[in-house]
C-alpha cells in the first residue's frame, strides 16, 4: 500500500489518515472511540462481531471499521441511530445466547459482554429459543473452558493460530452450533495445546479461565503487581494478581514494550514456586552435614574466598562460568565481563549457545 | 430379435441415437436403457454397420421431468421418446427402428416442444446434442474457435469486447464480467488466478451441474479466454463434490484439452501459459460466497472474510482473483466467437443475453431452461412450464434461491431482469426458480428458506449466526400455533437489521424470504397468528380433522387410511371424524381428492 494522506471525515470531524488505514485505526488515532469485541491489536483485523459496524454516506449497509480501509472523502458516522440500534441488537442477540450468570461468574468485573450489556441496558429476553447447553471442559491443569459463555468472536482461534501458531482450536460445527473447539473436541493434552493460556488472554468474557485461579477471587479482588518474567532473557511483562498476600494468577500487560500481552506456559502458569513451601528464601552454607542459614554477605564472602584459594593454586583456567538464557544479554555480559577480569580466563559459556 | 444381416446397410448408417446420460437421467435409470440400446442393436446384428457414435453420451437437455429421455434419429429425422425405460427399448428398436414407424404413444409430448422451443438456447445449446466426454465432439460444433480467435487478440482486445458485449455475472449479483477482468487485469500482483465457481448449492438449482455435465469444454474455454484477458495464469474449478458425474467430465476435458493443446504451455504458440485445477468442495452452502470458497481453496475453513479488499485485488493467496460463475463462463466463448454485438442484442437494455432456469416447485414442465433477459414470470411459468399442476391458482415464485425473494402472483407480468428483481424485494440469484401455487404456505416457505440459511451459516458473524436462528425460531412458532401479537414486526425490525449488518452475501440475503412474504402476504402471517388457521392447509398444528360435508364426495379414501378408527362412513354418507379417536396422523388429510377435510 502506498504511504498518501487522505482526507475523511467522521461524525463531522475532518480528519487525515494515511492511505490503507483502517477506519478504526484512523478513529483511534483522532480520539473516536468506536467499540469493538472481535479485534484485538495482537490480531489480524475480522470483522466478525460487526460490533465497530460504522455507516458510510452512500452505501446502504453497514461496514466493520476495524477490517474497512478508509477511502479519501469517506463520510463516515460512528454513532447515527442506525450503529446504535444495530449495536444494541447485536448485545442482545449475543445475550440470547449466553446464561447471563454473572453472579457467579470468573469473569465479572473483567467482561467486555457485561459492560455492554450495561452500556445499552438489554439482556436478550425478547429473544426467547434455544441456548446451548454444552459441558463444561476442564480435563486439563491450566484452562477452563465454558463454551455457553462463548460469544464465538474468534479472538481465541486466532491468537492459536496467528500469534502462537499452535492450531490447538479452530470453529467446529457450523450455523448457531458453531463453537470453537479443539479437533473431535478431545481433552487439551501437551500433545496438541501449548498451554501458553493466550485464548485465555484474548478471551472476552468467561469463557475461556485459568484453572487456578477459579475460585480465588475477581477482578475487583485484586491488586495487580506489574513484573518481568524471572524465565528467560526475554523480559516479558505481566501483572501478578495478588489477593490477600498471595499470588492468584498472571493476566497480561498489554502495554508490555517486549511481550505486548503475549506469554507462554511458564510466565502465565509457572507461578506455583513463589508460595511453595520448599522455597530456598536465604542463602544456606553447608555445616558439618547441615545446611545452615546465613546472610548474604557470608555467603558470598565464603564464595569469595573458595574462588581466591583454587585461583591462587591452581591458575585463572581452572575456573570457569556457565551462564544460563533465563539471564538477560546484560546479565550474561556481566558474567563474562567478570570472569575475563576477575578469575582472568577465557572459560566463559552459555547454554544458549548450542 | 428380427433383425437380419441381409438388411440394406445403407439405411441403417444414418441411425443416430441420443441417451440423456446427465444426473437426472442417470437416476431415471439411463445407462441401464443405453446399455440394452447398444446389447439389442449389438445382437441384432447391426454392428457392423453403425458407427459408435449410435449411442452416443449426451448431456442434460433440461427437461428432467420426462427422463429418460432418448433421441432416436434415422434417416435425419429426430423423434423424441420420453420416460424411457428398459421395457420400452425392444419395441422402439423392433417398430422404429427396424420397422420405421415410430411408437406414437411414447413419443414426448407437445409441452417437450414448448419447453424448449418457447425459450432461446444458446448456452444450452450444445447441452444434449454433442458428447461431453470426446472433445471432438465439441471442436465439431466449432469448440475452441473462441480461443483461437481470442489468442489473435490483444488481451485488452478481449476485455473491451465483453465490457461491449453487457455480460453481467450470472451467480447472483450481476456485476458486469468484463469491468471485473479489468480491475484485476490492473491490480497489482502476480500470479493471477481465474476461478470458476461450480459450488452451486441452491436447493433446486442445477444450472451449473447440467452445463459442466452437458458441456464442460465451454466452461474451460471461457477460463482460458479469460485468463489470457486479464493475465492469469492457472485456473480453479470449485466444485462441489456432490456433482460425481460432472466432476468426471470435467477432469475429462482437462486431459483431453491438455492433449490438444489448448491447456498447458504456450497455447496456440502465443507464449500463452496456463492450466486449470479442480477442487472439490466439502458440502459447506457458504462456499459459494467468493472469499469463502477462496478460504476453502487454501485449505482453511470455508468462512467468508470482510470486502473490501475485493479479490480482484486480494484474492487466492492474497493475490489478484477473478471469480467467474460457471454460467458466464460459458457463455464468453459465444461472445468472443459471435460477437458482442449478437449477445446485446439479446435481453433488456441493462440485462444482456439469456439466462438458465431451474424451474422446479409446483409446475407442470419441471426442468432447466434458457431463456432471454426481459422475458415476463408470465412467460416462463405458462408458456414454458405449463402452469401449476392440478390447474391450480398460481400464487408465487421464489427466485433467487433462498437468497431472493417471493413474487406474488400480481406481478407475474414483470420482466425477468437484475433491475426489475431487485426493485421488488428478490433477486436474480444464481438462476433457482421454485413456482408456489395456492396449496403453499407461505409462512411455512419462509420458514422452510430459513431453516436453510441458518444451518448453512458459517457461523463467522454474528448477526446471521444468531439472528437467523431467532427469525427461524419465530417463523417455527408461527407456523407451529404459538405465533403471538407483534411478530410480524419483530421479524421485521430483526430482519432488517441482518441484512445490514451481516457479514457476506448469505446473511445480507437470508431475511429477503420473510421481508418478501410479510411484504405481499401478510394476511397469511395474520391468519397463523390471529385466527389460528393456515390458509393453505399446509401447517399441521392448525389442522381441525373434520370433514367438511358440503364438500365431502363420500369417496370413503380417508375412512380406508386413518389407522386409529376414528372415522365412520358408510357408502352416499359423509365421513364423520371422530376427534377423540383421532390422533391427527393426517393422512386422511392428505389423501382426501377433493379438500373436503379441514
Amino acid at each position: 500500500m502506498s504511504k498518501g494522506k487522505i482526507k475523511i471525515k467522521i461524525n463531522g470531524k475532518k480528519i487525515s489518515c494515511s492511505e490503507g488505514d483502517t477506519i478504526l485505526n484512523a478513529a483511534n488515532r483522532a480520539g473516536i472511540k468506536i467499540p469493538t469485541l472481535c479485534h484485538d491489536y495482537r490480531l489480524e483485523p475480522y470483522g466478525s462481531c460487526r460490533f465497530c459496524s460504522v455507516e458510510i454516506k452512500g452505501m446502504a449497509r453497514l461496514l466493520p471499521a476495524c477490517t474497512t480501509p478508509a477511502a479519501d472523502n469517506m463520510d463516515i458516522s460512528t454513532d447515527s441511530e442506525t450503529v446504535q440500534r444495530i449495536r444494541t441488537r447485536l448485545v442482545s442477540l449475543m445475550l440470547s445466547n449466553h446464561p447471563n450468570d454473572c453472579m457467579r461468574c470468573e469473569a465479572d468485573g473483567d467482561c467486555s459482554l457485561q459492560d455492554l450489556a450495561y452500556e445499552y441496558n438489554v439482556d436478550g429476553s425478547e429473544y426467547g429459543g434455544e441456548r446451548w447447553d454444552l459441558p463444561i471442559r476442564q480435563a486439563n491443569p491450566f484452562i477452563t473452558y465454558e463454551p455457553n459463555k462463548c460469544i464465538v468472536c474468534g479472538r481465541c482461534v486466532r491468537i492459536c493460530n496467528e500469534v502462537v501458531m499452535a492450531g490447538t482450536i479452530d470453529f467446529t460445527g457450523r450455523g448457531f452450533n458453531t463453537v470453537p473447539d479443539t479437533a473431535f473436541r478431545t481433552a487439551r493434552t501437551l500433545s496438541n495445546c501449548e498451554f501458553c493460556g493466550q485464548c485465555v488472554s484474548t478471551c472476552p468474557t468467561g469463557a475461556l479461565t485459568d484453572k487456578k485461579g477459579r475460585g480465588k477471587g475477581r477482578a475487583k479482588d485484586f491488586k495487580k503487581v506489574r513484573t518481568t518474567c524471572g524465565y528467560c532473557g526475554t523480559g516479558c511483562n505481566f501483572f501478578l494478581n495478588v489477593k490477600d498476600n498471595k499470588v492468584v494468577k498472571v493476566t497480561s500487560d498489554y502495554n508490555g514494550p517486549v511481550n505486548h500481552g503475549n506469554l507462554c506456559i511458564k510466565g502465565r502458569y509457572g507461578y506455583d514456586f513463589i508460595h511453595s513451601p520448599d522455597r530456598i528464601t536465604k542463602p544456606l552454607i553447608k555445616k558439618g552435614k547441615k545446611f545452615v542459614e546465613a546472610s548474604w554477605d557470608e555467603a558470598l564472602g565464603l564464595v569469595a574466598k573458595k574462588f581466591s584459594e583454587i585461583l591462587k593454586k591452581h591458575g585463572p583456567d581452572s575456573c570457569g562460568a556457565f551462564s544460563s538464557s533465563r539471564c538477560t544479554n546484560e546479565e550474561n555480559f556481566l558474567l563474562a565481563k567478570f570472569v575475563r577480569t576477575v578469575f582472568k580466563t577465557n572459560n566463559v559459556d552459555n547454554c544458549a549457545r548450542v | 430379435m428380427a433383425v437380419t444381416k441381409t438388411r440394406p446397410k445403407t439405411e441403417l448408417k444414418k441411425l443416430l441415437i441420443k441417451v440423456c446420460v446427465g444426473t437426472g437421467g442417470l437416476a431415471a435409470g439411463s445407462q441401464a436403457v443405453l446399455d440394452k440400446f447398444s446389447r439389442q442393436l449389438k445382437s441384432g446384428g447391426i454392428k457392423a454397420e453403425i458407427t459408435k457414435k449410435c449411442t452416443q453420451r449426451t448431456g442434460c437437455r433440461g427437461f428432467c421431468a420426462k427422463d429418460v429421455l432418448v433421441d432416436v434419429i434415422r434417416n435425419g429425422k429426430k423423434s423424441t421418446y420420453q420416460f424411457v425405460d428398459t421395457d420400452k427399448v425392444s419395441r422402439i428398436i423392433k417398430e422404429h427402428i427396424i420397422g420405421g414407424t415410430p411408437v406414437k404413444e411414447w413419443l414426448a409430448g407437445p409441452e417437450y416442444e414448448a419447453f424448449h422451443s418457447k425459450g432461446t438456447k444458446v448456452l444450452l445449446k450444445q447441452c444434449g446434442e454433442i458428447d461431453p466426454e470426446d472433445i471432438e465432439s465439441y471442436i465439431e460444433t466449432g469448440g475452441y474457435k473462441a480461443t483461437k480467435k481470442a489468442l489473435k487478440m490483444k488481451p485488452e482486445q478481449v476485455i473491451d469486447l465483453i465490457k461491449k458485449s453487457g455480460l453481467r455475472g450470472r451467480g447472483g449479483a450481476g456485476f458486469p464480467t468484463g469491468q471485473k477482468w479489468e480491475l484485476c487485469s490492473n491490480a497489482e500482483g502476480s500470479p493471477k488466478y481465474i476461478i470458476c465457481n461450480a459450488d452451486e448449492g441452491d436447493p433446486g438449482a442445477f444450472m451449473d451441474r447440467s452445463i459442466i455435465e452437458g458441456n464442460p469444454h465451454s466452461v474451460l474455454e471461457g477460463m482460458i479466454i479469460g485468463a489470457y484477458a486479464f493475465g492469469a495464469s492457472r485456473g480453479y474449478v470449485y466444485i462441489r463434490a456432490e456433482y460425481p458425474v460432472a466432476i468426471t467430465r470435467l477432469k475429462l476435458a482437462i486431459k483431453e484439452a491438455e492433449k490438444k493443446g489448448f491447456l498447458g504451455n504456450n497455447i496456440g504458440k502465443s507464449k500463452f501459459d496456463f492450466d486449470i485445477r479442480i477442487k472439490e468442495g466439502a458440502g459447506a452452502f457458504v462456499c459459494g460466497e467468493e472469499t469463502a470458497l477462496i478460504a476453502s481453496i487454501e485449505g482453511a475453513r470455508g468462512m467468508p472474510r470482510s470486502k473490501p479488499p475485493f479479490p480482484v485485488y486480494q484474492g487466492l493467496w492474497g493475490k489478484p482473483t477473478v471469480v467467474n460463475n460457471v454460467e458466464t463462463l460459458a457463455t464468453v466463448p459465444l461472445i468472443v466467437f459471435k460477437g458482442p454485438k449478437w449477445f446485446s442484442s439479446i435481453g433488456t437494455k441493462t440485462s444482456k443475453g439469456t439466462k438458465v432456469f431451474a424451474l422446479t416447485g409446483k409446475i407442470k414442465n419441471t426442468g432447466l431452461i434458457e431463456v432471454p433477459m426481459g422475458i415476463t414470470l408470465k412467460e416462463i411459468i405458462y408458456d414454458i412450464g405449463g402452469g401449476c399442476p392440478g390447474n391450480r391458482k398460481f400464487k408465487a415464485v421464489q427466485t433467487g434461491g433462498p437468497s431472493g425473494g417471493c413474487i406474488p402472483a400480481s406481478h407475474i407480468d414483470m420482466p425477468v431482469d437484475y433491475e426489475s428483481l431487485q426493485e421488488i424485494g428478490s433477486m436474480m440469484g444464481s438462476g433457482g426458480m421454485v413456482v408456489m401455487d395456492d396449496t403453499t404456505c407461505m409462512v411455512d416457505m419462509a420458514r422452510f428458506f430459513l431453516d436453510f440459511a441458518q444451518n448453512e451459516s458459517c457461523g463467522k458473524c454474528l448477526p446471521c449466526r444468531v439472528g437467523n436462528k431467532r427469525l427461524y425460531e419465530r417463523l417455527k412458532d408461527i407456523t407451529e400455533g404459538k405465533g403471538r401479537e407483534g411478530d410480524i414486526e419483530f421479524l421485521l425490525s430483526l430482519a432488517e437489521d441482518i441484512k445490514i449488518s451481516s457479514l457476506c452475501g448469505l446473511g445480507q440475503t437470508s431475511p429477503n424470504p420473510v421481508l418478501s412474504t410479510i411484504k405481499y402476504f401478510r394476511d397469511e402471517y395474520d391468519a397463523h397468528i390471529r385466527e389460528h388457521r393456515c390458509p393453505a392447509g399446509v401447517c399441521e398444528a392448525f389442522r381441525k380433522y373434520i370433514v367438511n360435508a358440503e364438500i365431502c364426495k363420500m369417496c370413503g379414501k380417508c375412512f380406508k387410511e386413518c389407522p386409529s378408527g376414528a372415522i365412520t362412513w358408510k357408502r352416499k354418507q359423509p365421513a364423520f371424524i371422530d376427534r377423540d379417536k383421532c390422533v391427527k396422523c393426517g393422512n386422511c388429510y392428505e389423501v382426501c381428492p377433493f379438500h373436503a377435510i379441514l
